[in-house]
């Protein structure tokens, strides 16, 4: 009998250390990234890093151009997702006949899963000189075919929030809205996606989350040049953005170096961007928690 | 135009982006389906690179990934699954339990390439492993756990309070419940996240870059302490980083890839339709 509750008591432990051990990561992740990246403040005059110039070879580690880089990707990559990913979901949700969505929703989980490495080598051999042709540019790696490729990652995370988010709207104000005449487009328009508002800015975020976080993809695409994105061309001229640049440069810099411990501060930016981003949009999920919404 | 044209063509708009979504994934598989099924043969998946990876086969980088995710597979299914269980079946809505969720969805959100700097900073650096299978499955591993937890706790949560009560009428302790009852009733679901944790540890390169990846060793790794090749780092060097390249190389690296990744990608999706057309409650 004591031998019985001595294995359920171990077990216990056990699972109870397995689920307290997520907490110990992000904690771990943090105090790494704070122990090789916070030096970077004390070796380089904040004039410097917060400068327009990263040229590390020249000391010069300016993260404004990343920083500009990373927002101009992201921003234009949910601009072109925004629509794109919520209109598929309204579509797949309220408007598709089941086969159709039967059709739709693998291929969309299809797309989810192919990696990175994957969809940017077919960014660089197939849309990037689709993109010089069109635009008559010396080069079709630039800031937007980043984003178009950033866009298509960030489809399935906004597609399947929001249509959680329209799955979560009650079966009576679609009642309501007919019942009063309208038709199933005015009902969709004016009463199911303005009631799933919240759930849509939420998909928003993550899907950006999603976004700024990328890697592979967009360092193969957008041409890796630290300049100010300022001019309105810059859309379409080279761009680098935050996490390109640590992946480029992490591979050929000494240990304990001033260059390593930027690329570790840059990691401490983007950590803390990315937590910002899923607590509040964890904080909308929560509020409105649903069986099975939090995806 | 009335109304019901304004439907119509509402509904014709929504179709017409869903397509635009749509249309593109078909073309990214299908082009590399073509592309690449040429330089795939019996050679390509089973012979060392030669010339300066132009010509031979991608064997090594083929080993390394399963290898970097048979060491993820160790490390994050027993703990994924734990702490997916320690949720479902243990935990009781306090504010500690709202951290731990906390913090598996920030998990979820950390960018690849920061993760990629944790296990330099941690696994390469200072627990000295170098850059080597042990440190970057590691690495991936904890990348996948909330991918794991998240969906083997779904699993768990929708087996009906009712199982457990009777296990429990019937003397059964807690554990005897979850193991003899719980577990078995929630495996095909648990299955199916760990797989889709896995495909995505598979096709990650930002984790492993500085942690595990060989640009170019013609050998099969001797222990768990050296560097391999991988599957995407290797597209990633020889689609930009060797001038030169075929490519039909090129694109045979990406289909094996591709179909390794999209074949686990299936195997989830049929365990899943299998298993709710089979459940009883």
């Amino acid at each position: 009998m004591n031998r019985f509750r001595w294995s359920e008591f171990l077990i216990e432990s056990l699972v109870r250390i397995a689920g307290f051990s997520s907490i110990g990561f992000v904690l771990l992740i943090f105090i790494f990234l704070l122990r090789e990246g916070l030096p970077t403040f004390s070796e380089v005059p904040a004039e410097n890093l917060f400068g327009t110039h990263w040229y590390p070879t020249f000391g010069l580690f300016g993260s404004l151009p990343l920083i500009l880089g990373s927002l101009l990707v992201t921003l234009t990559a949910i601009l072109i997702a925004l629509p794109l990913g919520v209109a598929t979901a309204v579509f797949v949700r309220e408007v598709a006949p089941t086969w159709i969505r039967e059709l739709l929703k693998p291929l969309i989980e299809v797309l989810a899963g192919i990696p990175s490495v994957v969809l940017g080598f077919f960014g660089m051999t197939f849309i990037a000189p689709l993109v010089r042709e069109v635009l008559g540019a010396p080069t079709g790696l630039t800031a937007f075919t980043g984003a178009l490729v950033l866009a298509y990652m960030a489809l399935p995370t906004i597609v399947s929030v929001a249509e959680d988010a329209l799955d979560a709207v009650p079966k009576a104000y679609r009642d309501a809205g007919l019942a009063m005449g309208a038709t199933k487009w005015q009902t969709i328009w004016y009463v199911v996606v303005p009631a799933a508002r919240s759930g849509i800015v939420t998909a928003v975020m993550l899907g950006m989350g999603r976004a700024i976080g990328e890697t592979m993809a967009v360092m193969m695409v957008t041409g890796n040049a630290a300049r100010m994105p300022l001019t309105l061309d810059s859309l379409f001229r080279p761009v680098r953005t935050m996490t390109a640049t640590i992946a480029a440069e992490m591979g050929e810099v000494a240990q304990g170096s001033t260059h390593y411990h930027a690329l570790f501060g840059i990691g401490i930016f983007l950590f803390l961007i990315t937590f910002v981003i899923n607590l509040t949009a964890a904080a909308t999920i929560f509020k409105k928690r649903r069986r099975g919404g939090l995806r | 135009m009335n109304r019901h044209h304004v439907q119509r063509a509402g509904f014709i708009l929504l179709g017409a982006i869903s397509l635009i979504v749509v249309m593109p994934i078909l073309l990214v598989v299908g082009s590399i389906v073509v592309r690449g099924i040429g330089a795939v043969n019996w050679e390509f998946l089973t012979a060392m690179p030669r010339d300066g990876m132009k010509a031979g086969g991608i064997l090594p980088a083929i080993v390394g990934t399963l290898l970097l995710t048979l060491g993820t597979a160790l490390v994050a299914i027993p703990i994924g699954v734990g702490g997916a269980i320690y949720l479902s079946e243990y935990a009781r809505d306090t504010w500690l339990t709202r951290t731990i969720r906390l913090a598996v969805i920030n998990l979820a959100g950390i960018p690849s390439v920061v993760y990629g700097l944790f296990g330099l900073g941690v696994f390469v650096l200072f627990l000295q492993f170098g850059t080597s299978i042990l440190a970057g499955s590691l690495t991936l591993a904890v990348m996948t756990l909330p991918i794991i937890i998240s969906t083997a706790e779904e699993a768990l949560r929708a087996v009906p309070t009712e199982f457990r009560t009777v296990s429990a009428s019937l003397g059964g302790t807690r554990w005897q419940g979850i193991r003899y009852i719980v577990l078995p009733q929630a495996l095909p679901g648990i299955i199916t996240g760990i797989i889709l944790g896995l495909l995505r540890a598979a096709g990650e390169t930002a984790p492993i870059l500085f942690t595990a990846a060989a640009f170019f060793l013609p050998r099969l790794p001797h222990s768990i302490f050296d560097p391999v090749m991988a599957l995407p780092y290797h597209l990633y060097v020889i689609s930009t980083q060797v001038p030169g390249m075929p490519l039909r190389v090129q694109y045979g690296t990406a289909l094996v890839l591709l179909t390794l990744v999209l074949s686990l990608n299936v195997l989830a999706a049929a365990i899943r339709s299998r298993f709710r057309r089979r459940r009883q409650w």
